[in-house]
């Protein structure tokens, strides 16, 4: 990684939902559960309407990683989120392989509206695993 | 063209401005593009700030604004009203949230902290500069409403909704109405019993000409959205003419020689397939069950009102909205649990209620007398192992009551009570002090050691390890088990799948904001009410009836709706229909259109709901949110780039 300024944590683009993972991580801030700061978010309606592009594009513009913070069960869209939303992650892990970009870099997991220390807990070992595969 | 934004920083007293440099970030953006003014503020939701901004907007004709905050959810809408008070289309607004997401979470890093605010703002500014005025959807809505089950939170409902002059479709799929509570004799605190409750509720239904009431009627179709439902019901007949006379039906009943385990005393009793549940039941009209009939002919000799030449009727009716007050079913222990089923004096608190009806001067099960009653508590509820994590909240209050009252009815009744912790809430707590001033006993486990129940000799017997005599094992020999059973969704959920209500972890209907919205589903204009959406009891299924009616009749008074116009839209020219996108859609929301000689897809705007289901799944990439298109998204990426 180049650059290297005053924070060289990993910088992850985390896609959040508005109604379900994003108040989590709101709240985590509210109980001061801090994580890198290199952590930003982008909050969309549900989970499974995340296009591989977008990813690709962060990933290929300079994000060590990308997160999906995903509905889960609780989608207030439905039950068909987990599988699409399952789906996408696939398709985009295939387009990950054949660009050659390691698709260990996208990550997915279900953060429910109040599951503040999962999320925080799964952003920080992300950090680290990007952290150590990047040097 | 560019755009004239005006950018403002909050300090939230201290709660930003503490941990996030403020100056700097203003200092960062102030140069970017299209950024006209960017100012600090001490409290931007204040009274004052807020006319400021007005009259900035204003003043300086501002086309775009950004507030950098506290999280959206809180202070979105009062932004947004903040520009529509300065005559600015309110999605030229946009929020960016520098509180929950950057100084609090990042309280132990300031200089972190306010190098992603900046980055947030940045790409707050890059969204607001793609951002275009919206109209909402308008469409035109019906002035009716359909209200599904009639028991006592959908009648409820159809009265108040009638009242307040909308036409109502009450449809009730049994032939009677009345659902559970008719089911019921004392209720508790009041002592009216459930059938006087639902008198009074029908004769206010049937006085309200703008009421329709359907039995044997369900909803087969649905077709169109909020404003606009489109829906088929099915009504199948009594075979019954209007007029019957009373001994004319003892006759027929008599000699019908259909016998089937009857439902509204939970099969402790059999009925035949010409029934009523009870003498006095509304519709007073019985009627004739054609599953278990087998048109032998003998009533129609005996019962002039009898007509087997009815047929089942199909209705299209158009309302604005739905009401769902479709109710639950008591738990039904599998066989084995406690004993249920293998066990002859076990029973569950449904039958028990149902067996004291039945019973006057002396307490009898299986043709020997009662006296030692073993209540076990939580059976179906607050499952370790099983689905129902949840309390049904009714249970307790209505076993105590049950307890009392057949304590009082009969002599000599000993009552045990098998709890894991008592939840008489509210009023219902002096029915508690009542039981046990009259003797009754109470013996407590935890969730992991249940009571066992032991069968020998002839005998029941309900062992525990009782938590309120310093764990020891105690054992009462009962003549009658009461499981006590609670509520769980209704096993035919057909409804709920032909209006793709969700449900939630506990697979009862879903509100979208527990809190908030408590009444209101995803899908727009479907309400849910009583039970359907969760254990209540009587009065909060009318609260809960009564607020959903209110919010089925704001959809529909003004005979207008407007609708979030943040759907998604179809480029024509991109577009190959596939039909992949209809696929994905959990609503409906597409349609197969015709254009310039191919097919496309089309987004039926009333009914899309702005998930993006459908957008990750177009080969094309024909499909985009409104307000979250690749250019939004794209370049809100383009502006977090770490060292950009």
């Amino acid at each position: 990684m180049e650059g290297g300024k005053v924070n060289n944590s990993p910088k992850i683009l985390v896609f959040s939902t508005e109604k379900i993972s994003d108040p989590a991580i709101d709240m985590a801030g509210l109980l001061k559960l801090h994580y890198p700061p290199t952590v930003y978010t982008i909050p969309i309606p549900c989970s499974s309407a995340i296009k591989p592009r977008w990813i690709l594009h962060a990933l290929e513009r300079g994000f060590d990683g990308v997160f999906i913070a995903a509905d889960g069960t609780d989608c207030p869209y439905g039950e068909s989120c987990t599988v699409k939303t399952a789906e996408l992650m696939r398709v985009t892990q295939q387009m990950l392989k054949e660009k050659g970009i390691d698709t260990a870099r996208l990550k997915m997991a279900a953060i429910c509206s109040v599951c503040s220390e999962p999320f925080v807990k799964h952003v920080k070992s992300f950090a680290e695993y990007l952290s150590k595969s990047s040097n | 063209m560019n755009k004239k934004i005006g950018v403002y920083i909050c300090h939230c007293g201290g709660n930003i401005s503490d941990y996030v440099d403020v100056e700097k970030v203003r200092k960062a953006i102030e140069g970017d593009d299209g950024v006209f003014l960017a100012k600090t503020t001490m409290f931007a939701c204040a009274d004052s700030s807020q006319k400021q901004m007005v009259e900035d907007i204003t003043d300086q004709k501002l086309d775009g604004v950004v507030v950098a905050s506290c999280s959206p959810k809180l202070h979105l809408l009062t932004f947004r009203a903040v520009a529509e008070r300065a005559g600015l289309n309110k999605y030229n607004y946009v929020h960016a949230n520098i509180r929950e997401q950057v100084s609090w979470a990042h309280s132990d890093n300031k200089v972190g902290a306010t190098e992603k605010a900046i980055k947030i703002v940045k790409a707050t500014i890059a969204k607001v500069r793609n951002a275009e005025a919206l109209e909402p959807v308008k469409v035109k809505s019906t002035k009716a409403v359909a209200v599904i089950g009639a028991g006592v939170a959908g009648m409820r409902a159809a009265i108040e909704l009638a009242e307040a002059g909308a036409e109502v479709f009450l449809i009730e799929r049994e032939f009677f109405v009345g659902g559970r509570v008719s089911q019921w004799d004392d209720l508790c605190i009041t002592d009216e019993t459930g059938k006087e409750l639902i008198t009074r509720l029908y004769n206010e239904v049937m006085k309200h000409q703008h009421v329709t009431l359907f039995t044997g009627a369900e909803i087969i179709e649905n077709n169109g959205s909020v404003g606009n439902f489109e829906i088929k019901v099915k009504v199948t007949p009594r075979y019954f003419k209007l007029q019957c006379s009373g001994d004319e039906l003892k006759k027929a009943i008599e000699v019908c020689p259909v016998e089937v385990p009857d439902g509204f005393n939970f099969n402790i009793t059999k009925r035949k397939a010409i029934y009523h549940n009870y003498p006095s039941e509304y519709p007073q009209l019985p009627a004739i069950d054609m599953k278990n009939c087998t048109r032998c002919g003998k009533c129609e000799e005996v019962c002039k009102a009898i007509d087997f030449s009815q047929t089942t009727e199909y209705l299209t009716i158009k309302v604005g909205s739905i009401l769902l007050a479709t109710g639950f079913d008591p738990y039904e222990p599998p066989k084995g649990e406690f004993g249920y089923g293998e066990i002859d004096n076990v029973i569950t608190l449904p039958q028990f209620k149902r067996v004291i009806h039945y019973n006057d001067d002396k307490l009898i099960w299986q043709g020997k007398e009662v006296k030692n009653i073993a209540y076990i508590y939580c059976v179906g509820s607050r499952q370790l192992n099983g689905d129902n994590k949840y309390c049904s909240r009714y249970c307790c209050t209505s076993t105590i009551h049950t307890a009392i009252t057949a304590k009082k009815k009969y002599k000599g009744i000993h009552n045990f009570h098998f709890n894991r912790g008592i939840r008489t809430y509210g009023k219902a707590e002096v029915w508690y002090d009542e039981s046990s001033r009259l003797g009754d006993i109470y013996l407590q486990s935890f969730e992991h050691d249940p009571p066992i129940i032991e069968h020998r000799n002839g005998q029941t017997f309900v062992k525990i390890k009782d938590l309120l005599t310093a764990n020891k094992e105690l054992e009462v020999a009962a003549d009658l088990v009461v499981l006590v059973t609670g509520m769980t969704p209704r096993q035919d959920n057909s409804i709920g799948n032909l209006l793709k209500v969700p449900k939630g972890r506990d697979k009862f209907f879903n509100e979208i904001h527990m809190k908030l919205r408590p009444v209101e589903t995803v899908i727009d204009g479907v309400t849910i009410a009583g039970a359907s959406q969760g254990p209540k009891n009587i009065m909060e299924s009318m609260n809960s009836a009564l607020a959903a009616a209110t919010k089925s009749f704001s959809l529909i008074n003004s005979g207008e709706l407007a609708l979030e116009p943040t759907i998604a839209e179809v480029d024509d020219t991109a577009c190959e229909w596939c039909g992949k996108c209809d696929e994905a859609c959990p609503y409906s929301a597409f349609e197969k259109i015709e254009k310039d000689g191919k097919l496309i897809a089309k987004v039926i705007p009333s009914v899309c709901k702005g998930c993006g289901m459908c957008l990750p799944v177009c080969p094309t990439n024909a499909l985009n949110l409104i307000g979250l298109t690749d250019v939004d998204v794209e370049s809100m990426i383009d502006a977090l780039i770490p060292n950009a």
